[in-house]
């Protein structure tokens, strides 16, 4: 089995730990790159007849990125400090990561910007191709099964002018396997079914029903014959897609996690003569977590939606996790050696893409340029610049959403603005441009209108208490996978552990910091309502608008609105 | 098995509520005291056991106005092993009682599918009425969102 010892020894021989020394020094980018190679990230303890490619979650990233992982990720509950709830130096402590070390990098916010300049971007799925490629060609076609966990259609520019048939067309190369998906539906049920059948591979989820006749909606099991070995994957499409995103886009279509039909096609699949039964989930991490102690059978789970990067696949009660990330940073791997029907012994990594690293495909970097082509210019379009670090991701707030709701309050002249917790959305470092691209990555969607409402106070704190319920009820199959709407125009203070209705406190008003008053109305502007029929300007326009007029941004990263009480 | 009066005015009425976004509902007469006593009232003051029923309900409602809901009972359906009916309970509405179903040997299998209004999160309640005359339930809570900002 693996163990934190065996990767910290895996880490070690791949050459993959800059000295301390080297750190202090601040090492330069050649340094750094000399000390990593493509056959180091390659570099892999290969076992047994059945390999799992595992990516997820890549919000139509087709070019690599920057992305600052989180640093504010709680976990509630029993499951409080446990992954993926670390981050910096206890993320770094719990994997034996060395601090400042190409790892340290791709999985922390610990001294981001200068080991961003240091180690470059992550990502681009001709990089991930490269590695794709490679990882055939060692253990044969044959024995490697690839699996996209979905939101792999929306956030980029592209994407939204092409109605996500950029990503479909760029995955197939990758020859998937089988998917399942999310935001995928977004694009709406005719879309979706027509990119379904363009892709040529199985859409699964075992998790969709009619919603008239409550049957199933898909396919929920394909089978495979992997070194010999038959292997099932079942998939679990995000289970609250119907209340998280607009479910008058796809209304045919129920949900819900229904770990009961997840049994039942686990049992089916083991009648069947699978030996081995892998979850192709965009549940979340936690929601897994559970589902593993919940549903037997299971061997492994190949989790997404929550963006959740582990080093290694984590063991919970007999069932592999392995959670790969977003926005194509990664691409996890499981080998497994399988004897008598069960799963003996097995290898995981997740292997950072470095863009400056990897020799991009060819093939691929061509498709890319392909289907950017049409909108390149437009794309690389400037239309301001940034003095500090713009990010999204974190429990509670952002710089890139300090920013967007200040443009609301501008724009649309409101007192307050929300907007929402997603977690997709990259890193722009301080000093860089902002382009169309840039702008997109944040805001492209399908229901992009900027509303503009009144609001009571009593209202507001109970919107708040909601979407916090959704991030920390102590019962993850109760929590929908985003993070905390981000506000502006107020701050308060937030109990994670606290119960449903008291964990938002002392809501005050951020230029006087007056109370807010329950039955007082407040302006409201806010975006990505799911609710049909909204009005009002596309978030990115108005954003183009705004950052136009700003020309140069700066935001306090240590302005945040609110206050944790832990 | 058939639908009573109360579980079609339930699928009949169903609309305005949820359509503003922060909007709340505060029920008046719902509790759960009224459950457990309509629960008594159903058994004849017997106590339901635990085990052969089963009920399926969301963990969280994608509408509150049309929730889906099946209920399923081990039994042999003949004999005195025979499911009689099963009443089914919202104990966060107005008015608890949602439906009653009723078998007999010609049904075959106690199982029973149906939509029901839930105004908040609250329990739901099934009891399944056995023809030795003892009493079987099974609860679930189903969670109603204002809506989400999902990642």
């Amino acid at each position: 089995m693996h163990t934190r010892r065996d990767f910290l020894q895996y880490a070690l021989n791949a050459g993959f730990v800059l000295g301390a020394a080297g750190l202090g020094a601040n090492p330069t980018r050649a340094l750094a790159q000399q000390k990593l190679t493509q056959d180091d990230l390659l570099r892999f303890d290969s076992k047994g007849q059945v390999t799992l490619l595992h990516f997820t979650d890549c919000h139509a990233q087709l070019k690599p990125v920057f992305f600052r992982p989180p640093d504010t990720n709680i976990g509630v509950g029993a499951y409080a400090g446990l992954p993926p709830h670390l981050v910096a130096e206890e993320f770094l402590a719990y994997f034996n990561i060395e601090k400042g070390s190409p790892y340290a990098y791709a999985h922390t916010m610990v001294d981001y910007v200068d080991l961003a300049r240091t180690y470059g971007q992550l990502g681009g799925l001709d990089r991930t191709a490269t590695l794709v490629k490679a990882i055939r060609a060692e253990r044969g076609d044959d024995k490697v099964l690839f699996l996209d966990g979905g939101d792999t259609w929306q956030g980029s520019y592209t994407a939204l002018k092409t109605n996500g048939m950029d990503m479909v067309e760029c995955m197939k190369l990758l020859k998937p396997d089988a998917m399942t998906g999310h935001w995928e539906f977004t694009l709406g049920q005719d879309r979706f079914l027509e990119l379904v059948e363009a892709m040529g591979y199985p859409f699964l989820a075992s998790n969709i029903f009619d919603s008239e006749w409550d049957e199933p909606a898909f396919e929920h099991t394909a089978y495979f014959e992997r070194g010999g070995v038959k292997v099932a994957v079942i998939g679990q499409a995000m289970p609250y897609t119907p209340i998280a995103n607009p479910s008058w886009m796809f209304p045919k279509w129920s949900f819900g996690i229904r770990p009961e039909v997840l049994q039942a096609n686990v049992d089916a699949a083991r009648a069947e003569g699978a030996e081995v039964v892998v979850l192709l989930s965009h549940n979340g991490f936690d929601v897994d977590r559970k589902l593993a102690g919940v549903v037997s059978g299971l061997d492994v789970i190949v989790t997404g939606h929550t963006h959740d990067a582990t080093p290694v696949a984590l063991e919970v009660e007999g069932t592999l996790l392995m959670s790969s990330g977003s926005h194509g940073k990664y691409l996890g791997r499981i080998d497994l050696d399988i004897k008598d029907g069960k799963v003996a012994g097995y290898s995981s990594t997740l292997i950072p893409v470095f863009a400056d690293v990897i020799t991009p495909d060819p093939e691929m970097a061509a498709k890319i340029a392909e289907v950017r082509a049409p909108y390149e210019a437009e794309t690389q379009r400037v239309i301001g610049s940034t003095d500090t670090l713009l990010y999204r991701r974190g429990n509670f707030n952002g710089t890139w959403d300090d920013l967007i709701c200040q443009g609301i309050m501008e724009e649309r002249d409101t007192e307050i603005a929300l907007s929402p917790g997603f977690r997709w959305g990259t890193t722009l470092l301080p000093g860089a441009d902002i382009t169309i691209d840039d702008l997109y990555t944040e805001t492209s969607m399908s229901y992009p209108e900027v509303y503009r409402l009144e609001f009571t106070g009593a209202q507001l704190k109970d919107i708040m208490e909601d979407v916090c319920d959704n991030l920390f009820n102590k019962d993850p199959f109760l929590q929908q996978g985003g993070d905390m709407v981000r506000v502006g125009g107020f701050t308060y203070a937030c109990t994670p552990e606290g119960q449903m209705g008291s964990r938002i406190s002392d809501m005050r008003l951020t230029g006087s910091g007056e109370p807010m008053e329950a039955d007082k109305t407040y302006t409201v502007g806010g975006w990505a309502s799911v609710n049909e029929g909204v009005e009002g300007p596309a978030i990115y326009d108005l954003m183009e608008d705004y950052i136009t007029k700003k020309s140069v941004v700066s935001l306090d990263p240590d302005a945040a609105a609110v206050r944790v009480i832990r | 098995m058939k639908l009573t009066r109360r579980h079609v005015l339930g699928l009949t009425v169903g609309a305005a509520a949820f359509a503003v976004a922060g909007a709340r509902i505060t029920p008046a007469l719902a509790s759960v005291e009224d459950t457990d006593k309509s629960i008594m009232d159903f058994t004849g003051g017997v106590a339901p056991g635990e085990g052969k029923i089963t009920l399926t309900a969301p963990e969280i409602a994608e509408n509150g106005n049309t929730v889906p809901i099946s209920v399923s009972v081990e039994s042999a359906m003949e004999g005195d092993d025979l499911v009689e009916s099963v009443i089914i309970f919202a104990d966060g509405n107005p008015s608890p009682a949602v439906a009653t179903f009723h078998f007999t040997e010609m049904s075959g299998a106690a199982l029973a599918t149906t939509r029901m209004r839930l105004a908040k999160t609250q329990n739901v309640v099934a009891v399944a009425k056995m023809k030795d005359g003892s009493f079987f339930m099974d609860k679930k809570q189903v969670k109603v969102t204002i809506g989400g900002c999902g990642g």
